[in-house]
């Protein structure tokens, strides 16, 4: 097994400073968790293994594996552990310590998707479906939009591919900018 | 009357999911539910944003509690996506003052401040708990007898919760289903995950986990899916031609939104309900119980 450590105390305390990530000093690694996961068995490292590993430090090894995008957000884990760590959370805080930490190369076009959607979530403050989807092959691989040309045709044959995007009018989008850019400045939570 | 802050995202407002802002509009005028459109929202920010960006998804969805606050009724939303955001919004900045403290600033940047008090609740729980089955059953004028449905709640809309039904094997659509006059189907996997937005960028992994679905519900009989969350809803319908294609399965399911259920129930007619959105068509199993 590829592993580094690397400053591993830091990341464990990185983690658990996190919203999501304090819990990690409380698993008992009962696997609870692995074992409610729709998606374990597509992780490099399932969520309890996850926990082990930052607990022994091995930074390189969380970071750049695909366990955390592969992610489905659906809560199974966080309701069923019996020490109520928010293992969602977590999952989501770890894809902030990689993007921030620039280790994301697993190998899973998600963190582009959720870069494409916060793109749009943060310039207009609203989702235009054609455009976040546009952007997100832009960024990924443009020819995969081709292979989703038939799904897309049959949205837009059932009237649901609209294309003009929700605007905020001008001076409720200016209150959402100033809120936006004090957040920025005062960034320093992941 | 039973006023409500209304919060549709942006899935249900422009986006693919137009036939559920629709049909919940229609159908809550029955009941005297009068829900209120909150003016200038933004987007929620949904799991991705939070993943991104912790703060600025803080302040995204602060921003629209803040603005519900003012008004202050229950804030609703029709988006189990956008009902987990805000929720989780509610609860992190309760359980983390130094994260409460930045939000309060980035507000005050805006004009804005926000104290904690709105609850934000899912449209179903406005339905199932304030109006009620009893008053729904007195709204039917085509009961949907013989209509075997597969209630499907996913999984944002039960966790993480402390929310309005069991996490794993909740009930309200099940009963809602029922004073419709249609049959809930046994539907084991009715809180499982349909592969949310990972549709997009793991499209096999949701292909698979769709497929499962599609095949508990057909396989207990339905003729329908009735969904709760505009993603759940298209991830089921728009792709269920392309779980056919993958797993050489033939599934003919129609995927309606559960207000458009109630709508058909309550004699709406189909247009005002958006049943013509719907890409698997919902036509024929509705033949028997449709206002033209």
């Amino acid at each position: 097994m590829k592993t580094k450590v690397l400053n591993g105390k830091n990341l464990a305390q990185e983690i658990s400073a996190l919203p999501g990530g304090e819990g990690i000093n409380l698993c008992i690694q009962c696997g609870t968790c692995s074992a409610s996961c729709p998606n374990a068995n597509r992780m490099e490292h399932a969520p309890r293994e996850l926990i082990a590993l930052a607990r022994a430090g091995m930074y390189d090894e969380i970071l750049s594996s695909n366990s955390m995008w592969f992610c489905l957000s659906c809560y199974l884990c966080t309701v069923r552990c019996p020490r109520g760590i928010k293992i969602t959370d977590m999952m989501h805080a770890l894809d902030r310590v990689a993007t921030r930490r620039q280790l994301s190369n697993a190998r899973t076009q998600t963190p582009t998707m959720y870069k494409s959607f916060s793109d749009f979530v943060y310039s207009i403050g609203s989702i235009p479906e054609v455009g976040f989807m546009t952007w997100f092959y832009l960024l990924s691989n443009p020819l995969r939009a081709l292979k989703m040309m038939p799904v897309a045709l049959s949205l837009l044959k059932h009237g649901r591919l609209p294309v003009k995007a929700r605007r905020l009018k001008p001076e409720a989008e200016r209150q959402r900018r100033a809120i936006l850019d004090k957040a920025e400045e005062l960034e320093g939570i992941l | 009357m039973k006023y409500y802050t209304y919060f549709p995202g942006c899935s249900a407002s422009h986006g693919g999911a137009k036939a559920y802002d629709l049909s919940a509009r229609a159908v809550a005028k029955a009941p005297d539910v009068d829900l209120i459109e909150l003016d200038d929202w933004n987007c929620c920010g949904s799991t991705p944003y939070t993943a991104v960006d912790e703060l600025a998804s803080l302040c995204s969805s602060g921003r629209n509690l803040a603005l519900a606050e003012k008004r202050g009724f229950d804030m609703v939303t029709p988006c189990s996506a956008c009902y987990v955001i805000l929720n989780r919004t509610n609860s992190s900045l309760k359980e983390y003052p130094e994260l409460k403290a930045k939000v309060d600033e980035a507000l005050a940047a805006g004009g804005l401040e926000y104290r904690g008090t709105v609850k934000v609740r899912h449209l179903l729980d406005v339905f199932v708990n304030d109006v009620g089955y009893d008053e729904i059953t007195s709204k039917v004028q085509n009961s949907l007898t013989g209509l075997k449905v597969a209630p499907y709640y996913g999984c944002q809309i039960v966790r993480p919760g402390p929310g309005f039904d069991h996490p794993e094997f909740p009930q309200s659509l099940d009963r809602l289903v029922e004073s419709l006059g249609a049959e809930a189907i046994p539907f084991p996997l009715k809180a499982r995950c349909c592969g949310g937005s990972l549709i997009i960028s793991e499209e096999d992994i949701a292909l698979g986990l769709i497929n499962k679905l599609l095949d508990s519900a057909s396989s207990n009989g339905a003729e329908c899916i009735a969904t709760v969350c505009p993603l759940c809803q298209t991830n089921l319908d728009a792709y269920q031609s392309r779980v056919n294609k993958k797993f050489k399965t033939s599934f003919n399911l129609p995927v309606l939104f559960f207000t458009q259920l109630m709508g058909v129930a309550f004699g709406i007619e189909s247009q005002a309900l958006g049943l013509e959105k719907c890409i698997v068509s919902a036509e024929k199993v509705l033949a028997g119980c449709l206002n033209r």
